[in-house]
């Protein structure tokens, strides 16, 4: 398939994925995945980073769109579209002749572990902060960001255990 | 100038990442502001035509749990209008009546963060507007936010900034109801006189002194009294309605609203 139009599918059904299946989980009354950011991981390494942060920004705005809450999601999308690079250079040693050569999917499990689950309780640490919207009840944000993040990581690596595709 | 364009050539991804950062920081304030939260909210007719359409196939699943509660309300309206003596005529010009009511449904509800908002499937077509009261037969949901042309946007009483005036049933005690975004079955009732005779499972309504609420709405009893001083005197209050669960609501319009309001900014002036 085309590598564009894939990404583009993917980022239309990660987005449907998340406001009309996951939003609605709330496990335990409140734990819900975000696993939307997997669009985030997955996108092709390049050298040139605009497309992939301002994607982010509007897949997170699309978010924001359906479940009220403001810019939540549009900002920590865009917080960890723009540090991908930075953890991708911490865990995987790439150089930029690598970047074009670069795929989650062939890199060893316990890099690609270490990477996603950072850049996941970023975004969602993020998340509930500005949800929670005060210094009160940090406990809570903790709380939050623990349970959904294992939540979110539990889907992911099973999601891309059982759909694997080389890109 | 060359020192300029080098500068934003070399920080170019920053200064994006900056500048998107800078917009969502935005959306993220002006949607805590009530009524200002125009462009993200679930009101809009892109997001509130799907809501509705998943609703619409959702429901047919909940239709007998629907037409229970329905019916329950029903009952008890009769029951209510049977005590009072009063018999109801189809006259539709006896227009001394303070508040008039247009019934809902919700499309769309949230209850699990600090901020929460149901979006419901009327707007201004109906006559609604911000800042309008929003029941069911159980008891206060909350107040509405924002509306366009078919949809609107209601502020839910679990929302941190959501203060609805309420009392103690039968008395004149006032306090102010808030939520301090913990338990979605439990809301704090805030500033009621020490004098007051509370009791654990005390019914607390809605007071009547805004302009938005009627009197004697339900809203919950009294599950937890302090004991100790405090200043804020902070009671919980368990509410009738199980926020996670509801569908059809009313919104109530008051018709004295701009009346009233002039009046008062008249004597603030």
């Amino acid at each position: 398939m085309n590598k564009t139009l894939y990404f583009t599918f993917l980022f239309f059904f990660l987005w449907a994925l998340q406001v009309f299946v996951l939003n609605n989980i709330l496990l335990f009354g409140y734990v819900n995945p975000y696993l939307y950011i997997a669009f985030i991981f997955f996108y092709p390494l390049r050298k040139n980073r605009f497309n992939l942060i301002f994607i982010s920004f509007l897949l997170g705005l699309g978010v924001d769109l359906f479940s009220n809450t403001g810019g939540i999601h549009a900002f920590a999308s865009v917080f960890i579209a723009y540090f991908r690079l930075f953890f991708i250079k911490l865990f995987f040693n790439k150089l930029e002749a690598d970047y074009p050569f670069f795929k989650l999917k062939s890199e060893p499990f316990g890099k690609v572990f270490n990477f996603v689950i950072t850049l996941t309780i970023l975004h969602h640490f993020l998340l509930f902060a500005f949800a929670n919207f005060s210094f009160g009840n940090l406990s809570g944000v903790f709380l939050n960001t623990l349970y959904s993040a294992i939540f979110t990581l539990v889907l992911f690596f099973s999601g891309s255990y059982i759909f694997t595709k080389d890109y | 100038m060359q020192q300029i364009v080098y500068f934003f050539q070399r920080y170019k991804y920053f200064l994006l990442f900056l500048f998107l950062e800078f917009i969502s920081l935005s959306l993220i304030f002006t949607n805590l502001n009530f009524q200002k939260s125009k462009f993200l909210a679930s009101s809009n007719f892109f997001v509130g035509g799907i809501y509705e359409k998943i609703t619409n196939t959702k429901d047919y699943f909940r239709l007998d749990e629907i037409n229970q509660a329905l019916v329950e309300e029903n009952n008890r309206l009769k029951n209510q209008l049977e005590g009072t003596g009063v018999t109801l005529t189809q006259d539709s010009l006896n227009t001394n009546q303070k508040f008039t009511y247009t019934s809902a449904k919700i499309i769309n509800n949230t209850f699990h963060t600090q901020f929460n908002f149901l979006t419901i499937d009327i707007g201004k077509q109906m006559g609604i507007d911000s800042e309008m009261a929003v029941i069911n037969g159980k008891g206060v949901i909350g107040i509405t936010d924002h509306s366009s042309n078919g949809y609107t946007r209601v502020q839910s009483i679990l929302n941190k900034n959501t203060r609805i005036n309420a009392r103690l049933k039968n008395t004149n005690y006032f306090g102010t109801l808030s939520w301090d975004g913990k338990d979605y079955n439990t809301v704090q009732l805030v500033d009621i006189p020490r004098q007051a005779p509370i009791k654990v499972g005390d019914t607390i309504e809605t007071g009547g002194k805004s302009t938005i609420f009627p009197e004697a709405i339900p809203i919950g009893t009294v599950a937890k009294v302090n004991e100790t001083l405090s200043v804020d005197n902070k009671i919980d209050v368990k509410l009738f309605n199980d926020m996670s669960n509801l569908k059809y609501i009313y919104v109530i319009k008051n018709r004295d609203k701009e009346e009233i309001l002039k009046l008062e900014n008249l004597e603030n002036e």
